[in-house]
């Protein structure tokens, strides 16, 4: 059985590593890539970086991309643009909440959509 | 107008020169209203543009302007680099296998440049962006026949100093909302080099 995959995308390496070292404590087994800071890791984004998590978060689940501020959406569009693969969606949700969420809907078994539902409503749930 | 490859190589260099000694401006005006890495982000990104150009050879104009875009995208961190790389791969779809780009090519590919820049961010004109620059200009060039080097600079000069008074609505400058009001959007400043460049460009050519 495989998981949904999970891309953290911030302008910080170290905000991804943090959620990611969360996520973890719970969730050992689902896809998590990091495409945090941009080509030679300062702060801002990359595209590259979040078409290589991508590659390695892809499995036949498909893969949820989760990000920060301005520039960290505009270049997860553009990767979901430029990608072959269908199952790749950027959701919008909190970075650390909505990703921690997915990442245990997707250690259920989840579907992509059920997945991502879960990560857009996480403030409601009790 | 007649734009071929020599002259878009040109268009870089000239913009790349501004950019690099307005690092520091760019990088003030970031600072007042934004996250202050945008005379970085531009002078890295187009240094690396002009050393992708000068060791490229091509046959189209296309094919510059999607090495512009493609570098971009890859080395400019802040919104700048999915921005401008959009609008120069847009230009560059619109003149997909043409040698010489002439006036009506060249109008056409602006337009589409704007709507990608729009689409891609989401924004409008008066929301205090780069478009405020990039509308205007398209505006201009649809009213004119013949390209007027000199007018189109002043046009972009024009537009650039009017978001001084805009309120930002989109950016990190839109967190602001009222504080951004009395500054230049960096954006702005930075796409009135780019046209200010063509422009030279153009009045060498001419």
């Amino acid at each position: 059985m495989s998981n949904v995959g999970i891309v953290l995308i911030s302008h910080s390496p170290k905000v991804v590593e943090g959620i990611k070292d969360i996520i973890r404590q719970m969730v050992p087994d689902v896809p998590v890539e990091l495409a945090g800071g941009t080509d030679d890791g300062s702060i801002g984004t990359n595209v590259e970086k979040i078409q290589n998590a991508i590659e390695n978060a892809y499995n036949e689940k498909g893969v949820l991309l989760f990000f920060d501020l301005g520039s960290a959406m505009m270049n997860a569009e553009l990767a979901v643009e430029m990608t072959d693969y269908e199952k790749v969606k950027v959701v919008k949700a909190p970075l650390l909440e909505g990703a921690y969420v997915a990442a245990v809907e997707s250690g259920m078994g989840k579907t992509l959509e059920e997945v991502e539902k879960a990560a857009r409503n996480v403030f409601d749930q009790t | 107008m007649e734009l071929q490859i020599k002259q878009v190589i040109s268009w870089m260099e000239k913009t790349n020169e501004k950019i690099q000694s307005n690092k520091e401006y760019l990088t003030s005006l970031d600072q007042a209203i934004g996250d202050g890495d945008h005379g970085l982000n531009m002078a890295r990104g187009f240094q690396e543009v002009v050393n992708k150009l000068s060791s490229s050879n091509y046959t189209y104009v296309s094919d510059v302007l999607k090495d512009v875009s493609m570098t971009l995208l890859s080395k400019v961190g802040g919104a700048s680099g999915p921005l401008y790389g959009t609008a120069f791969l847009k230009m560059s779809t619109a003149l997909k296998g043409i040698e010489t780009v002439d006036y009506p090519q060249f109008k056409k590919a602006v337009v589409e440049a704007v709507n990608g820049v729009k689409e891609r961010g989401k924004a409008n004109k008066g929301e205090k962006t780069m478009i405020d620059v990039w509308e205007p200009i398209v505006d201009f060039l649809q009213k004119q026949d013949n390209l007027e080097a000199k007018e189109l600079e002043s046009t972009a000069e024009k537009a650039m100093e009017a978001t001084q008074d805009l309120k930002a609505t989109k950016g990190r400058a839109a967190y602001l909302k009222e504080r951004s009001i009395g500054h230049l959007d960096p954006g702005s400043v930075s796409s009135y080099y780019i046209f200010a460049a063509l422009s030279e460009v153009l009045e060498e050519g001419a």
